[in-house]
């Protein structure tokens, strides 16, 4: 840092180089002890008995079929409430109506209830002794301890995560561009392709993210409608709980390394995406150009 | 996000397929949280004496499990570390009443005890229930309220000591106190009270069951830690059932039969046996004599009366266990 930009810059509220350097260092400590230092355990205890082990580990059966189970659950909850997210963030932003207020409540609901909650609930709804658990036992519809009711548990825990990133940001950007490219003439999928997208792409990239994180981590909801089959209902979060419990220390650390790669995977995508998107033209041009077509 | 959606359709279709399609040469059976190893072999070895056969396993806490099949697990038979699981089973129309009667030793097939795992040579000397109650010996068990595994250690104790103060209510009650004022921390589980004293290394003395200190020494290092079994200690059964409920509907009983009845041949025992397990089958039991050594067993009917009384002078609200543990 050069003489001159420290004389150029209006003095701030603690900023002094002691202040920075504790905070700086406060930062690094708390990252390091909290975040790095667990995640480095993860690895070293996975291959804490060596390469063989580790791949032994994540080749079984029960293995490959708990990333599997985990990657379908997610495959089908995320999408879901990726559309179901946008649907309420649209609706919420861009309409007055009735309930708007309360809507906006409830879709934050699973936000502020533990996961356990969650599934006990459906437990109540669709299990046996439940609401409807002599009418699904009849027709031999089997919801709970199988794959139904692991993505429903796991849709339920994460369902704000989409359209609580979307709402501050299109209640920002107002109606506006909506309106005037509805004025001009667009339809409304055109005008949600052309103008609402492209500008909560970013955002709407970061709630998938979240979402699909929690959705492979879910571990409270999916543990109490999942019934612990092994080699069937045991998510990856489930299965490592599992080999723990049995004294297999190194092969529960292996099987949550694979749980932080497919975390560590979104992550990367993630950032690819941003990238690429990243050279495009500004997302505001997009009325103009729905302007200039409609106009010959 | 139209492909997506399909591809996880599809995904999901096969997936689920094998759920939905099951035939009676398929059973699930519903086991406690810590059995993965034993059952794992178990199946092996009855897969491989009858032929075109899956054994399904579910593991997680017994009454979890017993709580799920109520709510819709097709679980055929269930192996619980706990009789009073099986009760509730029982209670909601899953399990027949005369279940103790299907197979034999009351159907349990193999049985364990509450025992004392010691740091290497025994430093502080522990033999015996009474040296646990000593101000030099701090003792590590699970919290009663929340764990199974803790609850036949508290029984113990109490059964230990009515026979040493000869049923001396307030002497025993003392005694158990004591006991408890020697516990620096109580874990909700089992597993997490084998961690504070393997790993944390706190206390002198780990209380849990016997099957548990073999896989513990096996896991952790044989020389680290001594098994001290105690004069006197209290049954704990391993009992097994057919859901009577599931296999009618599934039309699963006589493999469900099968399977349980084969945890009692000489070749269930002696996978038992290796696990930590003590088992009725005297060929096997004196093959593995010297991993067991001697201990006089009581049992919960003739010291407290059974598990309805147990539960009614124990371990309800506000009854001795509430007024031991609430001192602290």
């Amino acid at each position: 840092m050069s003489a001159t930009a420290k004389i150029k810059r209006p003095p701030r509220v603690g900023d002094n180089p002691l202040f920075r350097t504790i905070l700086i260092a406060v930062v690094l400590v708390v990252t390091a002890l909290f975040i790095v230092a667990p995640l480095a355990v993860i690895g070293f205890h996975a291959f804490s008995q060596g390469w063989r082990f580790y791949a032994a580990t994540i080749a079984h059966p029960d293995t490959l079929h708990a990333i599997m189970l985990t990657v379908v659950t997610a495959l089908i909850a995320v999408p879901i409430n990726t559309a179901f997210g946008i649907a309420a963030a649209w609706a919420i932003t861009k309409f007055d109506f009735p309930g708007r207020r309360l809507l906006l409540v409830v879709i934050e609901i699973p936000f502020s209830i533990s996961p356990i909650v969650a599934g006990v609930a459906y437990l109540f709804v669709y299990g046996l002794q439940g609401l409807f658990g002599e009418i699904l036992a009849d027709a031999d519809v089997k919801i709970l301890f199988a794959l139904p009711g692991i993505v429903l548990a796991s849709m339920f825990v994460t369902a704000p995560f989409v359209a609580r990133e979307l709402i501050p940001l299109m209640q920002a950007q107002g109606r506006d561009l909506e309106e005037a490219a509805t004025s001009l003439g667009a339809s409304g999928w055109r005008t949600f392709f052309s103008v609402t997208l492209p500008n909560i792409r970013w955002a709407l990239l970061y709630g998938v993210v979240l979402c699909n994180a929690r959705v492979m981590g879910e571990f409270g909801a999916v543990s109490v409608v999942s019934g612990n089959i092994r080699g069937q209902t045991n998510t990856l979060p489930l299965h490592i709980e599992l080999l723990y419990h049995d004294y297999q220390t190194a092969g529960a650390f292996a099987a949550a390394s694979i749980l932080a790669l497919l975390a560590v995977v979104t992550l990367v995508a993630k950032v690819a995406l941003e990238r690429r998107g990243a050279g495009r033209r500004p997302a505001l041009a997009a009325p103009v150009a729905v302007l200039t077509e409609n106009a010959k | 996000m139209k492909r997506l959606l399909l591809v996880g359709a599809a995904l999901a279709a096969i997936l689920a397929a094998p759920l939905q399609a099951q035939a009676a040469d398929k059973l699930l059976n519903a086991s406690y949280d810590v059995a993965r190893e034993l059952f794992v072999q178990v199946n092996a070895a009855f897969v491989k004496a009858h032929p075109g056969v899956t054994i399904d396993q579910s593991h997680a806490g017994t009454s979890k499990q017993a709580r799920a099949i109520v709510e819709g697990l097709e679980a055929d038979v269930v192996t619980f570390n706990q009789v009073t699981d099986i009760s509730f089973l029982v209670k909601n129309g899953f399990v027949s009443d005369d279940w103790q009667n299907d197979f034999p030793n009351k159907a349990s097939p193999f049985y364990s005890l509450s025992s004392f795992l010691v740091r290497a040579g025994n430093p502080k000397n522990i033999k015996d229930w009474s040296d646990l109650v000593r101000d030099d010996v701090k003792v590590v068990f699970p919290n009663p309220k929340t764990s199974g595994n803790a609850r036949y250690t508290y029984l113990a104790a109490t059964a230990y000591a009515k026979e040493a103060f000869n049923n001396d209510d307030a002497k025993v009650k003392e005694f158990v106190t004591k006991l408890f004022d020697n516990v620096p921390v109580f874990d909700t589980g089992g597993r997490a009270a084998t961690t504070t004293f393997v790993e944390r290394e706190i206390g002198d003395v780990l209380i849990t069951f016997e099957s548990e200190t073999t896989g513990i020494r096996k896991e952790f290092g044989a020389d680290k830690f001594d098994a001290v079994v105690p004069s006197v200690s209290l049954l704990a059964e391993f009992p097994v059932a057919v859901v009577d409920k599931v296999v009618e509907k599934r039309g699963s009983r006589d493999l469900a039969k099968t399977y349980l009845d084969f945890l009692y041949t000489p070749e269930g025992q002696k996978i038992a046996a290796e696990n930590g397990n003590r088992v009725h089958d005297e060929a096997i039991a004196g093959e593995f004599k010297d991993n067991f050594p001697n201990v006089r067993l009581v049992t919960v009917e003739d010291v407290f009366g059974g598990w309805d009384a147990v539960q009614k002078d124990h371990f309800a609200e506000g009854a001795l266990l509430d007024q031991i543990y609430g001192k602290r």
